[in-house]
């Protein structure tokens, strides 16, 4: 089949960008939509013009590099599924479609489909973890965990990290990626200690990398290649608030040392 | 150059306690004045860093993802082995040290097996700590399942995600550490070279992906976790992304290379659809525990897979391998499924598959029990394929999916470089010829969190090194290389594109040095990819140019190591003349088809020696000897 591609240009993250056409002429239903733009770049190189840059690694849908706007929809029309995964049997003969890069504050574009996702690390680093030195852990059954909590924590604790939810998100919000991590290390027995002020601080790096609030809307939910519940950000903002009122400073006299 | 394993002495159950003894430490407070340069951030790599950092080192962290979180660790899907014998059903230490041996077919080095499998219990204790999710049983403890070639249930599992549920727990102790301030985390920036100060591993060269600034940066050791080489055969499970050049570049000074020829062949792969496919998919391990493998009994039989009834059906490993069934190692269902397909027998579009049949358990189990199992596995095999698995049987074949070789290391994980450290699947392993599922995830942890942090204090402590800094000759020598190097590749601008050579090169290497190989075609492939070779410094077209983000120059770059790197292994495997594991030489090979071993004269590793450009590099030999697991035929009827 074939299939018309208007696809957002833009050399660096300073530059004007613009979309431009192409069109790809033979595309096998059983192609992967990036095998698709693997073709097109093939071609384009060889016609002595810059391939598209977009990212991807794993292919497979879970390292979450992949990821960019197909026709408005971020990771295209299929639920449940990053780009890499979406195959082109779901497309007709002389489709045409619109592929942009994610847009948000916080994404600055860097080249054509990539941008720059790093804001999502320094939410990471600013409390999504548990502080467990290696050595230190006790039996890995010393503390029962209820089937129930692990797999509700294994539901949220499944995001990649690819951004579609900002991207999807009227606000450019990253609720739905922070309350993930908050929802899944808050649901074990082992993420209690540091769970509030974890969701202090992760929210509070939220809104200094400039992305939104959450409005309720809930397209983030619509399309998440994992399909993670914005009952997370539920979650989220009850630990937030919880926090709010609980969270002491550190005990100045050193504590119990 | 020799090659000093550095195994400790003493009863194998006590040489890493006694090695723990041996080895100097160093002051707490010392410690920060101490640099380390961790590349990758796998699950060998992003553990190293972290753990260097708690331990209050000061890390220089690099990965070529836009964030530590991404590298292919992640995509590992069905779990991490670890003796905790929680099941009652007869494991321990040394069961798993014994079956990771025999798993390896003897080509391993005992003392390292055992030290992976003691610290196995560890690492659990560790990542449940950190919050992975572990499957759970009703009453809250850890669930377990069987992998291949192990008679117990040992397997620690997150859905079908184990990989990336251990690699997140490791990717955020390590933004633990970037957040605290031990950890400087360069993402975008790939490893282009290696620092040599008065022969010692002193820094490293990277180049900047977004913007092609090319910096060398200066610390007191090295360390490479930089995973697999599998993508040498273009086609393989790895990401796109996954390349051999930073190990490639430290062969180059002096670091030997382990037995390159010991690839991992998956046999349960989604079998290739057309040209343009650009990877493989696997379908996890963890599978055959509840799938039944199959083929028609009758060549050529085109039939749907419901109307071949049962008794037109041939269980292959169930038939050929009745004490392990399904469940045989990795190597052994690879080649069984190639036998089948090659006597004309396999299934789907060109004949290259076998069906991965679930009938039978959800008969047994019900739907629900498996899709609990299973379920993204399904799906994902469902999303690629356009067939419901519930309803028809899989068809799998095997692909590349994991090197056993590597970078050759001592029992300190030090390469033949003197603080060149090489962790994970980036070194030549404690998997000997084939690696048992669920054995990865477990080694890369192992050397991240409880291996390497210790050795390299010892390292440290007993070097004397200079003050070094990036404007040292040796450091500005290797800049203008890079720089040299890149400014060729660009100026070429010939008319094959990277990814041509990079899909010939595949061809060659899966043709002839592959599932199956032998004296002609290895000759034969080691003078093809030396013309692939040549053509591509004289034809390939790299568009763009290198102060901006370009993949085909990072392609580029990559393939051109691979071309290198793909006759090496063509050469391993010519020299290596006995099968072994997934190696396997046609000329080797017993009445019933199995790999047949040559003890006498191959019980060693091979490690290869770069003796400069254009010259055949040298074969050194660590013997091995195996003192408690007696190396026998392996058998798995």
């Amino acid at each position: 089949m074939k299939i018309i591609l208007q696809v957002w240009r833009q050399k660096d993250r300073n530059a004007r960008g613009k979309l431009v056409r192409y069109e790809c002429p033979n595309v096998s239903e059983h192609m992967s939509f990036l095998e698709m733009l693997d073709v097109l770049n093939e071609d384009l190189t060889t016609k002595g013009e810059d391939p598209v840059a977009f990212e991807h690694d794993c292919r497979e849908g879970i390292c979450g590099s992949c990821g960019f706007m197909i026709n408005g929809v971020a990771h295209g029309p299929m639920p449940g599924t990053t780009v890499c995964q979406l195959h082109m049997r779901h497309f007709k003969d002389g489709d045409e479609l619109y592929l942009e890069p994610w847009r948000a504050k916080a994404f600055p574009v860097l080249r054509d489909l990539i941008v720059d996702r790093s804001a999502f690390d320094r939410i990471v680093a600013a409390g999504g973890f548990i502080s467990v030195p290696a050595g230190s852990a006790p039996d890995g059954n010393a503390i029962l965990v209820p089937k129930d909590a692990s797999d509700r924590a294994m539901d949220a604790a499944q995001c990649i990290g690819c951004g579609a939810c900002v991207a999807a998100c009227p606000n450019a919000s990253a609720s739905l990626f922070t309350s993930a991590k908050i929802s899944h290390l808050g649901l074990l027995p082992q993420g209690q200690p540091e769970r509030y002020e974890r969701a202090l601080n992760m929210v509070h790096q939220m809104s200094v990398e400039s992305f939104g609030a959450c409005g309720n809307i809930g397209e983030c939910e619509a399309v998440c290649p994992k399909r993670i519940s914005i009952e997370n950000i539920a979650r989220m903002h009850r630990d937030y608030m919880k926090a709010a009122w609980m969270v002491r400073p550190e005990v100045e006299t050193g504590g119990a040392g | 150059m020799k090659l000093e394993s550095r195994v400790p002495a003493g009863p194998i159950e006590k040489k890493w306690d006694n090695c723990r003894f041996e080895m100097k430490l160093v002051n707490p407070a010392n410690k920060r004045k101490y640099s380390v340069i961790v590349v990758g951030t796998g699950l060998a790599g992003g553990a190293a860093a972290a753990t260097l950092g708690e331990l209050g080192y000061n890390v220089h962290c690099f990965c070529h993802h836009d964030s530590p979180r991404r590298a292919h660790s992640i995509a590992a899907q069905g779990g991490i082995n670890a003796a905790k014998n929680y099941c009652n059903d007869g494991d321990s230490v040394y069961r798993l040290f014994y079956d990771t041996v025999k798993g390896g077919d003897f080509r391993a080095r005992e003392a390292n097996v055992y030290r992976l499998a003691q610290i196995s219990v560890n690492i659990i204790d560790q990542c449940v700590a950190q919050g992975v999710p572990f499957a759970r049983e009703y009453g809250g403890t850890l669930a377990n399942r069987s992998f291949g070639g192990a008679q117990v249930s040992r397997t620690f599992y997150a859905r079908g995600q184990t990989g990336q549920q251990l690699l997140l727990g490791a990717y955020q102790a390590l933004e633990r550490q970037i957040d605290a301030g031990s950890v400087t985390m360069y993402p975008r920036r790939e490893m282009l070279d290696l620092i040599i100060v008065n022969g010692a591993a002193r820094g490293v060269v990277t180049r900047d992906m977004t913007t092609g600034a090319v910096d060398a940066t200066i610390a007191d050791a090295v360390v490479l976790g930089t995973g697999g080489y599998g993508n040498v055969f273009y086609l393989s499970t790895n990401a796109r992304n996954s390349n051999a050049t930073a190990i490639w570049r430290a062969y180059k000074h002096g670091a030997a290379f382990g037995n390159p020829c010991f690839t991992q062949i998956h046999p349960t792969c989604i079998p290739v659809s057309g040209d343009y496919q650009s990877k493989l998919t696997l379908m996890s391990e963890s599978l055959r525990n509840d799938g039944r493998i199959w083929v028609p009994l009758k060549k050529g039989d085109s039939r749907p897979p419901a109307q071949i009834p049962e008794a037109e059906r041939d269980y292959y490993l169930e038939r050929r391998y009745p004490s392990f069934g399904n469940l045989v190692p990795r190597d052994v269902a690879s080649r069984a499924a190639k036998q089948a397909c090659d006597e004309g027998r396999g299934v789907g579009p060109g004949g290259y598959g076998v069906y991965l049949d679930f009938a039978a358990s959800i008969h047994r189990l019900g739907a629900h029990t498996i899709k609990e199992r299973y379920g993204n596995l399904f799906e994902m095999y469902d999303r690629i394929t356009g067939e419901d698995p519930y309803s028809v049987p899989m068809r799998i074949y095997p692909a590349v999916h994991y090197t056993m070789g590597g970078l050759w290391v001592d029992y300190r994980l030090m390469s033949t470089v003197p603080g060149l450290f090489v962790i994970g699947e980036a070194n030549f392993s404690d998997h000997g010829a084939n690696r048992l599922g669920a054995s990865a995830l477990m080694q890369g942890l192992a050397d991240g969190y409880f291996v390497l942090p210790y050795t390299i204090g010892d390292y440290l402590a007993n070097a004397k090194l200079e003050k070094a800094s990036p404007d040292h000759a040796g450091a500005k020598q290797v800049l203008a290389k890079v720089d040299t190097v890149t400014r060729k590749m660009l100026a070429i601008k010939g008319k094959r594109t990277v990814d041509s050579f990079h899909k010939a090169l595949g061809k060659l290497m899966w043709e002839y040095c592959g599932m199956a190989r032998n004296e002609k075609g290895l000759q034969f492939a080691i003078g093809k990819i030396a013309e692939l070779r040549e053509e591509f410094w004289k034809n390939v077209n790299v568009s763009g140019g290198n102060e901006e983000i370009n993949q085909a120059l990072e392609r580029g770059g990559r393939v051109a190591d691979f071309l290198e790197l793909g006759e090496l292994m063509c050469r391993d495997a010519l020299e290596r003349r006995e099968s072994c594991g997934g190696h396997f030489r046609e000329e080797w090979q017993t009445p019933e088809g199995e790999a047949q071993r040559d003890d006498e004269k191959f019980s060693h590793a091979a490690a290869w020696a770069f003796q400069g450009e254009g010259k055949t590099p040298g074969r050194l030999v660590e013997p091995l000897e195996f003192e408690y697991v007696h190396p026998s035929q392996r058998s798995y009827k």
